[in-house]
């Protein structure tokens, strides 16, 4: 098949497994990122597709090859590290062209090919510097124009906008996504930042403890998380109990949501909705009942924290459409079937 | 942005204590020195108070120079030797568990408690006829006849570079330990083999550091006077073995201090020219 394919791949440190029998198939063109929180395994995965780390177990494959054992210097893969790794003793144009020194180009084609690249990632004229005199953004920039050098098969970034300040990296993870639209490039992206993952993936990949727990586009995602480990990992959601009551139809701290449906034979799971999609309301049959802990006013959004049953629930609302609730308020909640997502548990 | 300067005497106070053991340990035995290498050898007793340059003008012959160039031919060369053999080494070491490198350092540091005359005598062992290491070559069956390795050349290089390989190593493991290993990695996704990474990025972004180690061994070098003897053939003696040898056994203290002095200034003077050449290299 066309493009890379992890298959089955196990990496066994002295004591622990960071990655647990991954599968994962990226056709080109791709973005990807992998997602989850430290010590899942993400980095480790990384590594092994670029070389860095052998895997204990399963394979490699890229277009159809085995590639498991291809040293790193062979592969052609471009990659961004998250120190950046830029060679203290070369200039700027000179860290850019480095691969092309290796594979023997002329000091002209090297030049050349350095501006150009150069002038991809916004820093004409940049060349002769000192890498030591380059802000962080720029610094970026620069390891990025030098992974891409040699027009890479796979284009490989560990948590590349970890150094940078949130606007800057706002802006790059912006930047990002659209030079590789522009490129055409199979990206993989490690990050533990959901935002940065949204915002450039056409595949997010979830990982924790060395396994995949979801690999889909970043709605799907949001909107549908696999189990209660995703949709609590992106974004905030309120994972409430729901439970089969004496009718058969699936409730919610006792109160039945129409329109909601329990998997076949399982009498309790986990419903997960996300606080813009919680409704208040006046309290009334039908509604859960609960009460008003507390009001955060961030201006452009009012979380409202409501109590059920002992259970905290987070509503969302912007100021236009804000229900006048104040502490020690009794609520009635209305979960819309459409919004609730059921997990196991 | 400059930095305000207030001056009083106190401020200077934690100066003092340097500067007075420099003083005492440096500059005074030093001007000592000096002033001796200026004074007369009396053949009845020591030496005594005079101002006159003939110490420095018995210096100047064809012998002592061949002496001097050997001496610091020999130390550039344990320098080199050192530095080759020490370098790749810490980078292997700095990547292996945290155990086996301490295994390794504790056994290197092991050797800076041996002295340099139990190292001269076990390497004349090792390097002998009758119970040396061409023993072993001839049960191997590489050699027919047990041959003495010493004393030559080889053999008071292969002393003093044993003596001066724990000091480059140590002085080269925190400079290669605060190395990015990902500088590698790097050099090596963008298609460089291991061992070109290794030429192309960890060599030039430790220079200083190898500079420094190279100066520092050479330096130590020059000061060695008992393995020349011990492992050497007369023409292999260094100028410090002369030194020792007027100051000690000949009595002429100003010689000796004459030729000590030279010997400083010469070593002053290569440094420095070491240090000029890297800065230009750096600067282009």
């Amino acid at each position: 098949m066309s493009g890379l394919s992890i298959q089955g791949v196990t990496k066994q440190f002295a004591d622990f497994k960071a990655v647990d029998e991954v599968s994962l198939s990226v056709p080109h063109g791709t973005f990807v990122c992998l997602l989850g929180p430290s010590g899942c395994g993400k980095t480790t995965l990384l590594r092994m597709i670029a070389g860095l780390e052998e895997p204990t177990a399963g394979a490699v494959m890229l277009d159809g090859d085995d590639i498991t054992s291809v040293p790193t210097h062979k592969r052609n893969f471009g990659m961004v590290f998250q120190s950046l790794a830029l060679f203290p003793h070369l200039s700027v144009g000179d860290n850019v062209s480095y691969a092309l020194r290796i594979r023997g180009a002329s000091r002209q084609e090297q030049k050349s090919r350095a501006e150009e690249l150069l002038k991809l990632v916004h820093l004409p004229g940049f060349a002769d510097r000192a890498v030591s005199k380059l802000s962080g953004g720029q610094r970026q920039r620069v390891a990025i124009a030098r992974a891409l050098a040699l027009s890479p098969k796979l284009f490989l970034l560990d948590e590349p906008m970890s150094a940078l300040d949130a606007k800057l990296r706002e802006s790059m993870q912006v930047e990002l996504r659209q030079l590789q639209q522009r490129l055409g490039i199979t990206t993989i992206v490690v990050t533990h930042d959901q935002r940065e993952a949204m915002t450039m993936a056409d595949l997010v990949v979830v990982m924790d403890r060395g396994r995949i727990r979801q690999a889909a586009a970043p709605v799907d995602i949001y909107r549908k998380p696999a189990d209660a480990f995703v949709a609590d990992f992106i974004g905030s959601t309120n994972l409430l109990p729901v439970e089969r009551d004496s009718a058969g139809r699936a409730a919610v701290l006792g109160t039945a949501i129409p329109g909601l449906t329990l998997p076949e034979g399982a009498s309790k799971a986990f419903v997960s909705i996300r606080p813009e999609d919680v409704q208040l309301g006046p309290p009334q049959p039908g509604t859960i009942p609960g009460t008003v802990t507390f009001v955060r006013d961030l201006g452009g959004t009012i979380e409202t924290f409501v109590e059920a049953s002992g259970t905290k629930i987070v509503a969302v609302t912007t100021p236009r459409d804000r229900g006048e609730f104040a502490e020690g308020n009794a609520v009635g909640i209305t979960l819309p079937p459409e919004a609730c997502v059921v997990v196991k548990a | 942005m400059k930095r305000e300067h207030t001056r009083s005497l106190t401020d200077y106070a934690p100066l003092v204590y340097p500067g007075l053991m420099l003083i005492i340990f440096f500059v005074v035995p030093f001007s000592t020195m000096i002033a001796v290498s200026f004074f007369q050898r009396d053949p009845a007793g020591f030496y005594k108070t005079a101002f006159v340059f003939d110490n420095y003008a018995r210096f100047l012959s064809l012998f002592f120079g061949q002496v001097l160039g050997f001496s610091l031919l020999l130390s550039v060369l344990v320098a080199l030797c050192c530095v080759t053999i020490a370098f790749p080494f810490t980078y292997l070491l700095v990547r292996q568990s945290r155990a086996i490198q301490t295994v390794w350092l504790v056994a290197l540091l092991s050797v800076l408690s041996l002295s340099e005359v139990i190292i001269g005598f076990s390497w004349s062992t090792l390097l002998s006829r009758t119970a040396g290491i061409s023993n072993l070559l001839v049960w191997l069956g590489l050699i027919d006849q047990p041959v003495a390795l010493l004393p030559s050349f080889g053999a008071v290089l292969t002393g003093m570079v044993y003596q001066a390989l724990p000091y480059s190593i140590l002085v080269l493991y925190p400079a290669l330990v605060r190395l990015d290993p990902t500088l590698v990695e790097a050099a090596r996704t963008l298609g460089a083999s291991p061992g070109r990474a290794f030429f192309n990025v960890v060599v030039p972004a430790l220079r200083n550091t190898l500079v420094a180690t190279i100066i520092m061994v050479f330096v130590f070098a020059l000061g060695s006077y008992l393995l020349p003897q011990i492992l050497g053939r007369p023409q292999h003696w260094t100028l410090s073995v002369l030194i020792t040898d007027q100051a000690i056994y000949q009595s002429n203290m100003p010689f000796a201090a004459a030729m000590a002095v030279f010997l400083v200034l010469i070593s002053l003077a290569l440094v420095g020219l070491t240090l000029l050449v890297g800065r230009r290299e750096s600067a282009a």
